[in-house]
C-alpha cells in the first residue's frame, strides 16, 4: 500500500482520472428523445437507468442550477422503508435495496451507512400506530420491530426517556434505517449516466413548454429551443410552477422545511432517533456533528428563509430528547422546499399531456426514493407502461378519490 | 415574529393565524361532476405571486382574506370577505336516492 501511494504521488495523473469528472459543458443539440426537467437526483437517476437499462442514451438532463444543487442537497439524508400503506412500504422498500448496492455499482463512495432508525411513541395510540405498521412492514420483507423502554435505553443511552412530560411507551425500530451522502447519490448517477452518454446541461433553465395536440413538442430553455420525443418533470419544490407551462394543474402545496446542523461531537448516537410527537428527528453524520430538522413551516412559501419561530420550536424539542445538546453550537441552518399532497404520497407517472411524465409531490419523503424512482421512471419513458410499483400513485387518484394515506411518510409530523 | 395585519383585532403575532389555502369558487357540492369536486377540494394553483387566501385569526375565531406574495411572503392587503362575498351561499338541496341506488353506496 505504501508503495502503491507514492506511486501515485509520483504520477503526474494524479489525482485526476480521467474519466472521473463529467463532461465539460456541449452546447444543446436542437433534438433529445427525451428531455429531463431538473437535475437532481431523481432526473440523473432516470437518465442513468434510461441509459443503463433501455439503452436511451438521446437524453438531456437540463439543470437551472447546478447538479444536485436543490433539495438534493438539502434533505436530511434518511433512507428508510418503514411506511404504513403496502403501496409504501413495497415502494420505498426497493429503494432500500437499491441503494445498498449503489457504490459498488457507481464504483464511487455514496457513503451509505446503515444505522437503524427508531421513532418513538409517546402514547397509546402512537403505539398501536407503530404495531401495524410493524406488521405491514414485516409482510413485506421489511426489518422491522416494536421494542420496549429498556431496549431503547440499550440502544441510545443518552435519550432522555421522559421529553416535554411525555414518557416514552414503545419504539418502532427500523433496522434497514441508513444514511448517505446525498451529494454524491447525485454525483454517482451523473457520472454513470454520462459516461453512457446522456448529457447534462447546468446552468439551463426551461422558461417554457410548448405543446402541439396535446402533446409537447419542445421546451423553450435560456439557451434557445429544445425539440423533445418526451418530457420528464423530476423538480422537487417547483413542480406546479413547472407543471403549469404544460398546462397542468397539480394537487401540490409547496412549503419551506427547515432543518439544521451543529458543531462535530464525539460519535455517541448510532440510530437515527425521530419522535413525531414533539415533530423532531435527529441523527449523527460520519463527520459528527448533530442533522436535525422538524415539521414543516405552518403556511406554503416559495422562499427558504428561516424564522425564528421554528427555530425556537424545534431546538427546544430537540433539547428535550437529548438535554446534553443545550451546551451545543449551531453550526448551519436551512430551509428546502417540499411540494406536499394531501396524502403524503408522491406523484409519479402519466399526466393529462401525452408524452409528458410527471415526478412530483415528493414533499419529505424525495430522496430516500432516488433509486427505484429514477429506476421505475425510466421505465415508464422506455417502455410507455406504468410500471406496477408506483400504479398508485398516478396522478389520477385525486380525481377517483383514492388517495394513499401514507402516515409513515414524515418523520416528524402527524 | 412576523406580523399579521388582522382586519378585526389589528396587527397581531402570525403565530395566532392559520392559513386556510387558496380561494376558490366553490362548485355546487350536489350537482357538480366527481372531477370538479375532487379539483376544488384537493388542486391549487400554487404558482408564484400574489395569491388570495383564507386566513383564520385563531383565538378570535375569524376568517378573513388576505393578498400574499407566495415569493416574498409579503402580504399585500387584509381584508374582510364580505368584501367579495355579498351575497349568502345557498346550496341546492340534494336529490333524493331511489331504495336501490341507496343499497348500492
Amino acid at each position: 500500500m505504501p508503495f502503491s501511494l507514492l506511486k501515485y504521488g509520483l504520477n503526474k495523473d494524479y489525482p485526476f482520472e480521467q474519466n472521473a469528472d463529467l463532461p465539460a459543458p456541449s452546447a444543446l443539440k436542437s433534438h433529445y428523445d427525451v428531455v429531463i426537467i431538473g437535475g437532481g437526483g431523481h432526473g440523473v437517476a432516470t437518465a442513468y437507468y434510461l441509459a443503463k437499462y433501455h439503452g436511451i442514451t438521446n437524453v438531456a438532463v437540463l439543470e437551472k442550477g447546478y447538479l444536485g444543487g436543490g433539495n438534493t442537497a438539502r434533505n436530511t439524508a434518511v433512507i428508510r422503508s418503514n411506511y404504513l400503506t403496502s403501496e409504501g412500504v413495497k415502494f420505498y422498500s426497493e429503494s432500500v435495496k437499491l441503494f445498498q448496492g449503489l457504490s459498488n455499482e457507481f464504483d464511487f463512495n455514496i457513503m451509505y451507512s446503515r444505522r437503524g432508525q427508531l421513532t418513538l411513541a409517546h402514547s397509546d395510540a402512537a403505539v398501536r400506530g407503530f404495531r401495524q405498521r410493524t406488521e405491514v412492514n414485516k409482510h413485506f420483507g421489511g426489518k422491522t420491530e416494536l421494542i420496549d423502554p429498556q431496549q431503547i435505553r440499550e440502544l441510545v443511552p443518552t435519550l432522555n426517556m421522559n421529553p416535554a412530560d411525555q414518557p416514552v411507551l414503545a419504539g418502532l425500530w427500523h433496522i434497514d434505517g441508513a444514511t448517505a451522502r446525498h451529494d454524491a447519490v447525485a454525483w454517482g448517477y451523473a457520472k454513470g449516466a454520462t459516461q453512457r452518454g446522456v448529457e447534462l446541461h447546468q446552468l439551463t433553465e426551461v422558461t417554457g413548454i410548448n405543446t402541439e395536440n396535446g402533446k409537447v413538442s419542445s421546451v423553450e430553455t435560456n439557451r434557445g429551443k429544445v425539440n423533445c420525443g418526451c418530457v420528464v418533470q423530476a423538480v422537487a419544490g417547483m413542480s406546479s410552477v413547472v407543471a403549469a407551462m404544460a398546462g397542468i394543474r397539480m394537487p401540490i402545496t409547496t412549503y419551506p422545511l427547515q432543518a439544521m446542523v451543529t458543531q462535530p461531537v464525539k460519535p455517541f448516537l448510532d440510530p437515527l432517533v425521530s419522535s413525531p410527537a414533539l415533530h423532531c428527528y435527529v441523527q449523527q453524520t460520519g463527520r459528527g456533528e448533530l442533522v436535525f430538522g422538524g415539521g414543516s413551516d405552518p403556511y406554503p412559501l416559495y422562499g427558504t428563509r428561516s424564522t425564528m419561530d421554528l427555530k425556537e420550536s424545534l431546538l427546544a424539542h430537540a433539547v428535550e430528547l437529548f438535554p446534553f445538546m443545550a451546551n451545543m453550537r449551531l453550526m448551519r441552518q436551512w430551509a428546502g422546499l417540499t411540494d406536499m399532497t394531501s396524502d403524503y404520497s408522491p406523484i409519479m407517472g402519466l399526466s393529462p399531456v401525452e408524452n409528458y411524465y410527471l415526478d412530483a409531490g415528493w414533499g419529505t419523503w424525495g430522496f430516500k426514493s432516488t433509486p427505484i424512482c429514477g429506476k421505475t421512471m425510466a421505465e415508464l419513458v422506455a417502455t410507455g407502461k406504468v410500471p406496477e410499483l408506483i400504479e398508485p400513485f398516478a396522478m389520477s387518484r385525486f380525481d377517483t378519490f383514492r388517495q394513499v394515506n401514507e402516515m409513515g411518510a414524515t418523520a416528524a409530523s402527524h | 415574529m412576523k406580523i399579521i395585519n388582522c382586519p378585526l383585532n389589528g396587527p397581531r403575532n402570525s403565530s395566532e393565524f392559520v392559513h386556510g389555502g387558496e380561494l376558490r369558487q366553490m362548485p355546487d357540492p350536489n350537482r357538480c361532476t366527481d372531477k370538479a369536486w375532487a379539483d376544488y377540494v384537493f388542486y391549487s394553483d400554487n404558482q408564484i405571486g400574489v395569491m388570495t387566501e383564507w386566513w383564520l385569526h385563531a383565538p378570535s375565531g375569524y376568517w378573513f382574506i388576505a393578498e400574499r406574495h407566495t415569493g416574498s411572503d409579503e402580504i399585500m392587503r387584509t381584508y374582510d370577505p364580505s368584501e367579495i362575498f355579498t351575497q349568502r351561499v345557498e346550496f341546492t338541496e340534494k336529490e333524493e336516492c331511489s331504495p336501490s341506488e341507496e343499497v348500492k353506496a
